[in-house]
């Protein structure tokens, strides 16, 4: 089952696509999000989202700075301030 | 009767300010897809953040609030901040962006409220200087940036939660044009500081029990500054879109009565012309008629 990710920032919609799983730097601690995680909401720190499009594969990866992330049965949302790149 | 030479030099600059608004109106008409695409993308954002404002807000209330959410009790100081644009040629914008700040002010004014004005864009200054000569506390300068983006916003949003927290004012209202066509850009006023309460009718699934992390009140925080950079980069983003449109309907206009100027006088021109030939005719013929 994929999950769907939402990367969102002020100028633009960077992402919205479904992947395996989405690591994200949480202000307390970095956290995994597979499809049917619990609601969730955290704000983030500074560092690189990994996105896992397929188990197991090689994550991609992408600076964000400032943000917070939200998860909900929808799928997971990160809404940042700053993308690099 | 204008003589044959001042007519033509009249055709002449008509024509050179023809050339001008036409040119005008074509960059214009490309910078307009370009700010229009910029205020559609920044959408999502805006949208996002609402609603999770809106979930936040209705578990944290009372005393425990964070200042942005609460206000500080009192009504009596409002700040107003007008988004202008920073250049002219772009028909009525200003004037009405103007006009719905003082509409704004007045009404506070007369139900006894003290009002500052903070500017954003050079072409609101002077009007409101006019009228309100003591009452601006700031000006905040985006003509050298060529188009303001989310560190504008930031620098514009920060500098106004800073007043806020100094106690400089108690309620602020951001006055901005809302592009909907290049023919319609209203000006709207909306509170700013303290953030208004979103509706929460709309956000479904409340029954899920939702975990935060640090905390409510930390999330909500951090989220209410954004909030407001959200709104102020959202402002300038409209105020982009709307210059353009404007600049675009003025200038064809403009181009459009040039055109219909260039006409009557070269007809004019024409008349004088033929004018002048048939009274040298006439002379030359009676001239000879009378040898």
């Amino acid at each position: 089952m994929p999950l769907h990710f939402e990367l969102v920032t002020p100028a633009k919609l960077v992402r919205s696509e479904d992947v395996h799983m989405v690591v994200v730097p949480g202000a307390e601690g970095e956290f995994g999000v597979l499809e049917g995680h619990a609601p969730f909401m955290s704000t983030i720190r500074d560092g690189a989202v990994q996105i896992y499009k397929t188990e197991g594969g090689v994550p991609e990866s992408i600076d964000i700075r400032g943000g917070f992330a939200e998860v909900s049965e929808t799928g997971l949302t990160v809404l940042a301030e700053h993308v690099e790149g | 009767m204008a003589s044959l030479k001042e007519l033509k030099d009249r055709i002449g600059s008509v024509k050179s300010t023809q050339k001008i608004t036409k040119a005008k109106q074509m960059v214009a008409a490309a910078k307009l897809r370009r700010a229009q695409a910029a205020a559609e993308a920044a959408r999502p954002y805006a949208a996002r953040l609402s609603e999770v404002m809106a979930s936040l807000a209705g578990k944290v209330s009372g005393d425990s609030a964070p200042i942005l959410l609460r206000g500080t009790g009192s009504t009596q100081r409002h700040l107003l901040v007008v988004i202008n644009t920073d250049k002219g040629l772009c028909g009525g914008l200003n004037s009405n962006i103007v006009k719905a700040a003082k509409v704004k002010a007045k009404e506070l004014i007369a139900n006894g409220k003290d009002v500052r004005f903070y500017l954003v864009g050079k072409k609101g200054r002077a009007p409101i200087k006019r009228e309100y000569p003591e009452r601006i506390s700031k000006h905040f300068d985006t003509s050298n940036v060529r188009t303001p983006g989310f560190e504008e916003a930031e620098a514009v949003a920060s500098e106004l939660i800073a007043m806020f927290e100094a106690g400089d004012f108690d309620v602020a209202h951001l006055v901005s044009p809302i592009f909907k066509s290049a023919l319609v850009q209203d000006p709207t006023v909306a509170q700013l500081i303290p953030v208004p309460a979103p509706e929460t009718g709309s956000t479904a699934g409340g029954d899920a029990v939702v975990e935060y992390e640090p905390g409510e009140e930390e999330i909500l925080e951090e989220l209410l500054p954004r909030y407001v950079k959200t709104q102020i980069f959202g402002g300038l983003l409209e105020r982009e879109a709307s210059e353009q449109g404007a600049s675009m309907t003025a200038m064809d206009n403009a181009t459009r009565n040039a055109g219909d100027l260039i006409q009557a006088l070269t007809i004019k021109y024409n008349r004088s012309r033929q004018a002048a030939i048939t009274t040298e005719l006439i002379e030359i013929i009676a001239g000879a008629e009378a040898l």
